[in-house]
């Protein structure tokens, strides 16, 4: 990675009351990256954008932006800008005005700013709006007014805050490819928090995981779903199958271990293990079959169906095997004949790859 | 099958019962009928008032052309004036300060701060008298020339105006959403740009409305002032309740009648501003 944009060194922060909400974070992002934190509520990745943003002051590490240690920067001189999760469009100016206000507080030229807010309009598709209220727009329409506010700054980092949290789902979808666009086109670095994994997972080039202030991984979207590091990180990006094991023992690149409701299985891994591991599956991995598969190499049981859901695109189908163990599998309905094809109670067979497991030790 | 209502007869039909029409009525009547006759009778050409004897508009440039009477007024309006505009600037910072600030004692000072508004005008007035009288102020400003002698007054009045302010303010101001005071920073202002460009603007409603109120508090005072003026200073309210004495004329009618409309549109006008702001659309 060439001179990270944004460089975040063992920043922790401590409320008085003692909660900490951001604990020992390092995390370097790169120019031109759309970087997502992701984690549940509560797991301090707002609180870590907000001292990105200066809007609050770390209790210890720091928050390097363009190489400057930004430690003593106020918001107001930081190279950074926000659109706030509620928007906080002025209430009292037009679309316009707002837009204008960043650059007209900061002494920008009267026919500078006229043209950046004109281009700014352009860009997030409001111009025939430039002279409403916003009292009298969508809340769609006023994320838009408070993304051009930002954008025109030409910030070397935008910071979103649950930008699409408050809208409904079709305009979720919308305002999501939209803000991939604007992201390759105006080649600015984004740094989005989200507790929606689709969000992060569709939009960002890099996601952190956090959880309870602490960065649980970095990784691409692909990676972290095929990859995770752990069973939180396994468990919240995506559905997954957890099942327990006892290692017995490890022959070169892969393991034997007697797995809670499985028996005796072999699955190839090359990290060291300890005694106790979890199996992660995640539930498209997984084939349902009326008998017993011939193919000796898969990793199979025998189960009852326990329940049927029917979504549509996908059904998704829980079948109890040996010991209580229950496993989860999305099966796609790719005809318009018979759903999943199984029904509740009806004895099956299920099988995966051994390659399809995660061994994870954490 | 189900009862037949008439109309009037459905259980929230309140305002079409006969017995509620007639108590609404009369209600309105006992509180208006005393206001009514005073701004009728202001156009009565009968001297003594008592009986209605024709139109005119003499009484109203009598009352304008009796110089104690103008005198007066002048007076109450410079008083109104200063007062309201020292009590909202103070209200104001009072209300910004409790809302911005955590401090020792801060309940008990928000509530010690809106006494005025609860304490009885009459100890009010016997307490500001003495506190003039024993630190020489009294002497010092009835001994001013105009209008550096309606000093006493206007402290007075401020005194009581400004928790009227400060509580309609910081009403106002709890429902400030702070991200547009962090949004304003993040792009660049300053605590001073952003005092004056997002939240002067969004008290503006609470501080005309504050204003107003003051004002009409201040213009129609009576016994505060009647305990704080000094022994030449007349304001308006003071000066009919002299001239009642000796009788009513149609002249203080239509004096009362002036001062009537200009408190009404003031009021008015206050709650206008302070009207909920309409919902928004989608």
């Amino acid at each position: 990675m060439s001179e990270p944009i944004v460089a975040i060194r063992n920043v922790s922060k401590k409320f008085p009351g003692g909660v900490i909400a951001v604990d020992d974070v390092s995390i370097d992002i790169a120019q031109n990256e759309f970087f997502a934190l992701l984690g549940p509520s509560g797991c301090g990745k707002t609180t870590l954008l907000r001292m990105i943003s200066g809007l609050e002051t770390p209790t210890s590490g720091q928050i390097i932006i363009g190489g400057e240690d930004m430690a003593l920067t106020p918001p107001n001189k930081r190279p950074t800008n926000m659109v706030f999760q509620s928007y906080a469009v002025f209430p009292h100016m037009t679309v316009a005005q707002n837009v204008a206000y960043g650059l007209k507080v900061t002494g920008v030229e009267s026919s500078e700013i006229k043209r950046r807010v004109a281009e700014g309009l352009e860009m997030v598709k409001l111009t025939a709006l430039a002279d409403r209220k916003p009292d009298q727009m969508s809340g769609g329409q006023r994320q838009r007014v408070a993304l051009a506010r930002a954008l025109v700054k030409r910030p070397k980092v935008l910071l979103l805050d649950e930008p699409l949290s408050a809208l409904d789902a079709k305009l979720r979808d919308d305002m999501r490819m939209e803000l991939t666009r604007l992201q390759e086109t105006v080649g600015i670095t984004f740094i989005i928090v989200t507790h929606d994994q689709d969000e992060a997972l569709s939009m960002a080039s890099r996601i952190a995981v956090m959880e309870k202030g602490a960065v649980q991984q970095i990784a691409t979207p692909s990676e972290l779903y095929e990859h995770p590091r752990n069973r939180f990180v396994a468990d919240f990006i995506g559905k997954v199958n957890l099942i327990d094991a006892t290692v017995l023992g490890q022959k070169g690149r892969s393991i034997s271990c007697d797995a809670k409701g499985l028996g005796k299985i072999e699955i190839a891994s090359d990290k060291a293990v300890g005694s106790s591991v979890s199996i992660a599956v995640r539930p498209e991995k997984l084939r349902i079959s009326k008998g017993r598969p011939e193919n000796k190499s898969v990793v199979k049981l025998e189960g009852t169906v326990r329940d049927v859901a029917y979504y549509g695109d996908t059904s998704h189908v829980v079948i109890e095997g040996k010991d209580g163990l229950n496993l989860s599998v999305n099966v796609q309905n790719d005809t318009r004949l018979g759903g999943a094809g199984v029904e509740r109670g009806q004895k099956v067979w299920v099988q995966w790859a051994p390659e399809d497991s995660i061994i994870l030790t954490e | 099958m189900a009862a037949q209502l008439k109309p009037g007869q459905g259980p929230l039909d309140y305002g079409s019962r006969l017995w509620l029409k007639i108590l609404f009525g009369l209600i309105f009547f006992l509180l208006y009928a005393p206001i009514i006759t005073l701004v009728a009778f202001s156009f009565n050409t009968d001297k003594r008032g008592i009986v209605w004897r024709g139109f005119t508009l003499d009484n109203y440039s009598k009352a304008w052309n009796n110089a104690s009477l103008i005198e007066a007024l002048t007076n109450s309006l410079v008083i109104a004036f200063l007062a309201t505009l020292i009590a909202t600037v103070l209200g104001a910072l009072v209300a910004l300060m409790l809302w911005r600030f955590r401090f020792p004692f801060k309940g008990g000072y928000e509530g010690f701060m809106a006494l005025p508004i609860v304490i009885p005008e009459i100890c009010m007035g016997v307490a500001l008298l003495l506190f003039f009288v024993n630190s020489g102020m009294m002497d010092f400003f009835v001994a001013m020339p105009w209008p550096l002698n309606l000093g006493n007054i206007v402290i007075a009045h401020v005194s009581f105006c400004f928790p009227f302010v400060a509580v309609v303010v910081r009403s106002r101001l709890v429902g400030f959403n702070r991200q547009l005071e962090e949004a304003s920073k993040d792009l660049g202002a300053s605590e001073w740009q952003t005092f004056w460009s997002i939240i002067v603007p969004y008290m503006k409603p609470g501080l005309i409305a504050g204003a107003l109120l003051a004002f009409t508090l201040s213009l129609d005072d009576f016994v505060i002032t009647f305990f704080t003026s000094g022994p030449e200073t007349v304001t308006f309210p003071v000066k009919v309740y002299s001239l009642v004495r000796r009788g009513v004329s149609p002249e203080i009618n239509a004096a009362s009648t002036v001062l009537i409309v200009i408190t009404v549109v003031a009021t008015v006008l206050a709650m206008k501003l302070q009207a909920p702001p309409k919902p928004r659309k989608g």
